[in-house]
């Protein structure tokens, strides 16, 4: 059975002098281990509802429960330890170089300075700056794609059993995020982190999202997994948020993992195969080059774990046509108003 | 002639009385860190009650730069039928007069704080002291140091005046020389307080930049073999 890692209880925020709620009534429920996504546009409550998981800002009414606990029966301190928090701003400490850096919460926690060393080594191998001189240097001394690897290592120092991050990618150019987004799957799959990642990048939500929340007006409008979410959209506003985007960029964040389906016929690798942690533009490229319709998936130990048919892509087909139907509307609007 | 005759009296001046101007020179040393002593534990929690509204720090500089402008003769005049003439008068002037130039510049010290490296620090458990030591404090010393020299310097030139109301230190000389209008004195006087302010403001600005770099994470940093 699964840990239930964090609850919220009819969630909701009203920020002093606001007319309207940032967040109303969410209630939901992530298992330890699971990596969602947060997706939303500015202003649909993304932000403060990550913020209130760790007391940033205080709920108005409803709670929330960290591993069966009432995080407001906690001692704010001491629960803040437990959780890694990393923003997009980064917000290293400028005077202390990255070990320092990377060492305040185990200092606070009163490690000894031999178990203090070995995990910032440790930590700095884990985000790719393992060489022994980036740790005297000061967070000046670094690229932002470097701080940002410090700051998630940082925010990781004291083992947390939760991670929670901001559009910790939203400031760094597109090249480096695309690594920093490989990595974070990397790690977490590594070390098994239960994280909330909050963007408003369709494409980062889908490629590191086990599963996505999307929000807009302060609600949720789904939470489930890509899979469901782009064949199962629950309302318009889904519905047309995943329609926004190319298809062929929407098959380049898709997991083939999140794809698989029961085997239907007895399995022959000469049928072509495909490694679960590739992606559906890799599968398109394969049914391409073989000319088959159906595909085997395959995991680490090269075990059939499952087949990806070409009439799961058909399914997508569909669905873009609608968009292409939607844009002549959009544009036929458009035009009206022109006359105007 | 002239000339030469002024340059040996001045020295002249000196073999004769140095002990006296040294006496002097510690009494205005003692004015100037008492009223400093005072000052900066008054300052910094003000200005960290201060940071937390707006309304509450605009309204406190309006009053302490109100008090600032009131000429320090003025000032003096006022607080003798209280605290008597004397030290405690001057030092009681001065630190209200210090207030207004140190809790600016600390103020603005604890603004210049990234608002994002204090969500970090919130956000991985850093209770309010351990932000104020580790974080805040640190970050704020360039500008804190900046206003603390500014006030030595201004304490320094402020303290002559004191003299006036019998609080000793180098003023002392001033208004004796201007008195028995004696040159010698008067230049005495001046000189031994430039140079304090001289010496102050060097000895001070080597502690600023160093906090300043070490702020900015700029201090070459000692490679371990």
């Amino acid at each position: 059975m699964t840990n239930i890692a964090l609850e919220l209880v009819n969630i909701t925020k009203k920020f002093a002098h606001a007319e309207t709620n940032s967040v109303t009534g969410v209630s939901l429920t992530i298992n330890e281990g699971d990596f969602v996504t947060i997706l939303g546009t500015s202003g649909s409550g993304k932000t403060t509802l990550l913020k209130m998981v760790n007391r940033i800002y205080e709920s108005t009414s409803g709670d929330i429960f960290f591993y069966g606990e009432n995080i407001k029966k906690l001692k704010v301190e001491d629960y803040r330890r437990k959780i890694g928090y990393v923003i997009q701003q980064i917000g290293l400490f400028p005077h202390m170089t990255v070990e320092q850096n990377i060492a305040t919460v185990p200092k606070i926690l009163h490690w000894n300075k031999e178990k203090i060393n070995a995990r910032v080594d440790e930590l700095l191998k884990l985000v790719g700056l393992g060489d022994e001189h980036y740790k005297k240097r000061y967070p000046k001394q670094l690229s932002g794609g470097q701080q940002q690897r410090i700051g998630l290592a940082r925010a990781m120092a004291a083992d947390p059993q939760l991670m929670l991050m901001d559009e910790p990618f939203g400031a760094i150019d597109a090249i480096t995020r695309q690594n920093l987004q490989d990595e974070l799957i990397n790690i977490q799959k590594k070390l098994n982190k239960t994280i909330l990642f909050v963007t408003h990048d369709i494409n980062e939500a889908f490629k590191l999202g086990d599963k996505i929340i999307i929000m807009d007006k302060g609600e949720v409008q789904q939470f489930d997994t890509p899979y469901n979410i782009l064949f199962h959209p629950a309302n318009d506003f889904v519905k047309q948020l995943i329609e926004t985007e190319n298809i062929i960029n929407r098959l380049k964040v898709l997991r083939v993992e999140n794809f698989v389906q029961p085997l239907t016929q007895p399995t022959k690798l000469a049928d072509g195969v495909i490694h679960n942690d590739k992606f559906l533009d890799d599968v398109l490229a394969k049914f391409f080059e073989t000319g088959k319709k159906r595909l085997v998936v395959i995991d680490d130990q090269e075990e059939p774990i499952g087949e990806i048919s070409w009439d799961q892509f058909i399914q997508l087909k569909k669905i873009q046509d609608n968009v292409v139907r939607l844009d002549v509307q959009k544009k036929n609007i458009r035009r009206v108003n022109d006359h105007d | 002639m002239i000339m030469t005759n002024s340059i040996a009296d001045f020295f002249n001046y000196f073999g004769e009385y140095h002990d006296d101007l040294l006496i002097m020179v510690a009494q205005h040393l003692q004015i100037v860190l008492t009223v400093l002593a005072i000052s900066i534990i008054i300052a910094v929690p003000l200005s960290l009650v201060l940071y937390q509204s707006q309304l509450l720090s605009s309204i406190v500089l309006a009053i302490l730069g109100a008090l600032y402008a009131i000429p320090s003769l003025a000032f003096f005049a006022i607080l003798i039928p209280i605290c008597g003439l004397g030290m405690p008068t001057a030092v009681t002037v001065l630190v209200v007069y210090v207030q207004f130039i140190l809790v600016r510049n600390t103020l603005a010290g604890f603004k210049s704080v990234d608002a994002s490296i204090l969500e970090a620090g919130r956000g991985m458990g850093l209770s309010k002291l351990q932000l104020f030591v580790k974080v805040q404090l640190p970050l704020a010393l360039p500008s804190l140091l900046g206003g603390l020299r500014l006030a030595v310097i201004a304490t320094i030139g402020m303290t002559t005046i004191a003299a006036s109301i019998g609080a000793g230190g180098l003023g002392t000389l001033l208004f004796d020389g201007l008195r028995m209008d004696y040159a010698v004195k008067i230049v005495w006087g001046t000189v031994l307080a430039f140079l304090l302010s001289w010496a102050a403001n060097r000895i001070l600005l080597i502690f600023e930049r160093r906090s300043l770099k070490k702020s900015r994470g700029e201090l070459k940093t000692a490679i371990r073999n």
